[in-house]
């Protein structure tokens, strides 16, 4: 008899479940095209604004010197967040995952999960209906004892719709997307890793300083990254308590301000037509890029380190 | 109807790996064969390539013949699903459908195979399955409580239900009892005594007081070495195997020296 | 670097001197006292006060251990504090936000204000009816799009994409997606409908689309953890009955998994309906109720706050109160999504008792 090899990868297969793989694989697919979609139809759309004309672009002389501007404004606002964040949400990450008894930090977790689960138009009332105004008489104090510092050189704005407002209203938005990482890390620290210093000695803060921040530092780098992300993007709030005038400046307590880009097409997408609307789109492709290069940088980092991090 | 299994020259791969290398042996109807050997000998792996469960596993696959009364199990013609509808099998843990009630589970294989059953139809294969399955007494009054509620060997016994019940003509049993206290295991024990009578059953067992109580022949398999693929070493009545057995390694093995 | 001391040789030299439990509580009622006393005499607000006292306790508690214990024990005493302070600074804006939105907007609910829309409205009160029933119909549009697509997309990811290549770039791709702006979504589906239905297309489906780039990576996300979940025995168990793959998915896993999905589904809708800035873009706004998708602006509750305290008008109190109102049906609205999607967890968890 021969023993004819048989190779189990069967030509039979049943038509329900070719159907079945094959819906899943384009809906797959479908995922990846728009991904793809996006950029090509934000690009086709914002095509005309790279051939502008001076006079049609808000007076400026070309794309590149309008949209540079926004693009310093983007920036400035997400790092004011990611400055006043980063430390916050690893504060209370930390309470979380080696401070706080269990049952206080689970009620953590939930007020934590609350403050991801507002509106940005909320934030954005919020902060120009509230925060703002609190904020006069700081600025106000910053302008007149500390204004030989270029960062609060004033005057101060008389309404605290200022670009450090707007970055204050920011960090409070991206702090339960950094808390929520680094406090998966921190609470992932091989227990191995405590112990030993622990068993050395080392009082609670010594031992996170030696085991836990080590162990989560990847970790924390990649949730500064998301927030940043996140920060770079975010339109209503900045819209709503920004007083913008699209200047270029360090100066976070007057009332002329840079611009975003996101702010900017909101305020301006309303009443655009021809070519100006073409370049808010054109803006929105910048963001996209943008956001898209910090987050894939961020989930990159994530990846990386991922696979060897098995409890 | 039962049948028998005639497997010839089988090598078992994952991917390029072999795990399984060079398994010939005849597998009699309407009785209980049993697989022993110390962990990671193939058993298992050889077990579920007798219903093309192994293929499951991306990337396994086999080389060599696997016959049930004469038909190549194997063949590009045969679907690995109608193969399975035949060969039925039962796992190491019990696993019934937690979202399933007792009834629904029983039912399970025959509606997920779109079989329309009337009402009177299904009550009486569920009675006739749980009947043997010998679990009928115990749980006849909460047939629409969920299976999950059950004890551990309760759990088992509503698989092999289960497993009965889309009527196949061969049994696999994958370590049925590990997961059992002593009670539930002699139960299911008692229960493969029966079930003999109607079906070919394999099973396989790290326990050779079980193979002794339950089988008429006995297979033991051991690893050529480490990192090597696991081998049939000898196949006899369970008697011989036992008592006096044809290789040294079985020796050793029954007799506790290794494994 | 801390050098940590040479080992004690006795249990006696290990008794160091420790500050009493109640050390911290003596502290801050210490710090807020002198706080207190400091702010009246200077004619501080409350803040101004709070302020000064958690700066005493920082610095008063660092001085009493550094005296009495150690300079470790006082830096792990600092630190300590710290990480609760920044814990009280990261609630204070919720709780403020949260105390503001109440009392701005609870005077604003009546029956006038939820059934009414802002059609032929002026200087005088009306209501969100038609933002409310725009917000329903768009997000529904955006559920209707993302979770087939989610679903199946994650069904591809965890039943038969395995660590194929195509399911790797899918799975770091929705991460990436996870990030984009909400705007860009917006003119995604701008530029879109610019080019497929013609330039200044602004209608509701516009506005689903634009939500469901934002959901599905939220549903897929979260829909392949919970397949994840299911056990692999559930679908062995269904195989060696010969039930086909597909079946074996929809019938058996997808059960299995559904609370979790639900959960997922509910949180990601939850996300996506207080999103403002894509609807200003393609769905435009409205005073007047529009149960069109496909025909005509469309108002929606985020857009009718931001529009209302931005351009309130010649009588601006009105329409800015308005806002508040919106912003607590809104705020309702979503933590309601957020108790259904824990209660459905546990509503369709496999039962597993008696």
């Amino acid at each position: 008899m021969t023993t004819a090899s048989v190779r189990t990868t069967s030509p039979k297969r049943r038509l329900g479940d070719v159907v079945f793989a094959n819906l899943t694989r384009t809906a797959g697919a479908l995922i990846l095209v728009s991904l793809a979609g996006v950029a090509i139809f934000l690009t086709s759309e914002g095509l005309p604004a790279f051939g502008a004309k001076a006079g049609e672009l808000q007076g400026h002389d070309n794309f590149l010197a309008y949209v540079a501007p926004l693009v310093f404004g983007t920036i400035l606002a997400a790092v004011i967040a990611l400055v006043i964040a980063t430390p916050l949400a690893l504060g209370v990450a930390l309470a979380v995952s080696h401070y706080a008894p269990r049952r206080i930090a689970t009620a953590i977790g939930y007020v934590i999960d609350l403050l991801a689960a507002v509106p940005s138009v909320v934030y954005g009332l919020w902060g120009i209906g509230f925060l703002g105004p609190k904020l006069i008489p700081i600025y106000q104090w910053l302008d007149e004892h500390l204004g030989f510092i270029p960062l609060f050189k004033g005057p101060a704005s008389p309404t605290g719709r200022t670009i450090f407002t707007v970055g204050i209203v920011l960090a409070i938005m991206v702090l339960p997307i950094i808390t929520a990482i680094t406090r998966e890390i921190f609470s992932q620290t091989p227990r191995l890793n405590e112990e030993a210093a622990l068993a050395l000695g080392a009082t609670r803060w010594e031992m996170v300083r030696l085991s836990v921040l080590p162990y989560g530092r990847s970790g924390i780098v990649s949730a500064a990254m998301l927030g940043l992300g996140r920060a770079l993007g975010e339109t209503m709030a900045v819209a709503l308590v920004l007083s913008a005038s699209g200047v270029v400046t360090f100066n976070l307590i007057s009332s002329t301000n840079p611009s975003t880009i996101a702010a900017n097409i909101a305020l301006s997408f309303p009443d655009s037509t021809g070519v100006a609307r073409n370049a808010l789109v054109a803006s929105g492709l910048v963001l996209f890029v943008i956001t898209f290069i910090v987050n894939f940088a961020a989930r990159a980092v994530v990846a990386r380190y991922e696979p060897g991090r098995k409890k | 109807m039962a049948k028998s299994i005639d497997v010839s020259d089988l090598n078992i791969y994952y991917g390029d790996f072999l795990a399984v290398e060079g398994v010939s042996m005849t597998i009699k109807a309407r009785s209980v064969t049993a697989f022993i050997g110390p962990s990671g000998c193939g058993k298992s792996t050889f077990l579920r390539t007798l219903n093309r469960m192994h293929e499951v596993i991306p990337g396994a696959h086999v080389e060599g013949k696997v016959m049930v009364d004469g038909q190549s199990l194997y063949d590009p013609s045969v679907d690995p699903v109608e193969v399975r509808r035949m060969i039925g099998m039962v796992f190491q843990r019990p696993n019934p459908f937690p979202t399933m009630s007792i009834y629904e589970n029983v039912l399970a294989g025959v509606r997920l195979n779109n079989k329309k059953l009337s009402k009177r139809d299904a009550d009486d294969l569920v009675e006739k399955s749980l009947q043997g399955a010998n679990l009928w007494n115990e749980v006849k009054d909460r047939l629409n409580k969920p299976g999950m509620g059950l004890s551990g060997g309760q759990q088992q016994r509503l698989c092999i239900a289960r497993a009965i019940a889309v009527e196949p003509q061969i049994l696999l049993m994958d370590e049925p009892c590990s997961a059992l206290d002593p009670i539930s295991t002699s139960a299911i024990e008692d229960l493969i005594h029966q079930l003999k009578e109607q079906y070919t059953i394999v099973i396989v067992t790290h326990n050779m007081q079980q193979a002794a109580r339950v089988s008429e022949d006995t297979a033991f398999f051991n690893l050529a070495g480490a990192g090597k693929p696991g081998r049939l070493i000898e196949m006899n009545p369970t008697k011989k195997i036992f008592s006096v057995p044809d290789e040294e390694a079985t020796e050793a093995y029954i007799s506790g020296r290794f494994g | 670097m801390t050098s940590l001391q040479t080992a004690p040789d006795t249990i006696a030299q290990a008794r160091v001197r420790r500050l009493p439990r109640f050390a911290p509580a003596i502290a801050g009622a210490v710090a807020l006292a002198a706080g207190t006393l400091l702010g009246i005499s200077l004619g501080w607000n409350v803040a101004g006060i709070v302020v000064v006292a958690v700066l005493l306790y920082l610095v008063g508690l660092n001085i009493w251990s550094r005296l009495v214990e150690n300079a470790r024990a006082a830096t792990d005493r600092m630190m300590t504090s710290l990480i609760w302070v920044a814990l009280g600074l990261a609630f204070i804006p919720l709780v403020s936000l949260l105390y503001k939105v109440i009392t701005k907007g609870a005077p604003q609910l009546n029956g006038r204000f939820l059934t009414w829309t802002m059609r032929n409205v002026i200087g005088e009160p009306g209501g969100i009816y038609h933002a409310i029933i725009g917000t329903l119909l768009i997000t529904l549009a955006a559920t209707v799009i993302s979770v087939p697509v989610g679903l199946l997309s994650a069904i591809y990811l965890v039943e038969y994409g395995g660590e194929s290549r195509m399911a790797r770039w899918i799975r770091f791709l929705v991460d990436v997606m996870t990030g984009i702006p909400s705007i860009v979504a917006g003119l995604f589906a701008y530029a879109l409908f610019a080019i497929v239905v013609g330039p200044g297309t602004q209608f509701g489906i516009g506005g689903g689309v634009a939500l469901s780039l934002l959901m599905i990576p939220i549903v897929v996300r979260s829909t392949e953890e919970m397949l994840k979940l299911v056990p692999n025995d559930l679908r062995e168990a269904s195989y060696a009955l010969g039930v086909p793959k597909w079946k074996t998915i929809v019938r058996v896993v997808l059960p299995t998994a559904m609370a979790g999905i639900i959960t997922g589904v509910t949180l990601a809708i939850a996300r996506v309906i207080g999103e403002t800035a894509p609807l200003l873009i393609i769905c435009g706004n409205t005073d007047s109720s529009n149960f069109n998708l496909f025909g005509g602006q469309m108002a929606s509750l985020p857009v009718f706050i931001y529009s209302s305290y931005t351009q309130p008008g010649r009588n601006p109190e009105i329409l800015q109160n308005m806002a508040w109102g919106g912003a607590l049906v809104l705020i309702i609205i979503v933590m309601a999504l957020n108790l259904i999607a824990r209660i459905a967890g546990r509503i369709f968890a496999p039962k597993t008792g008696h």
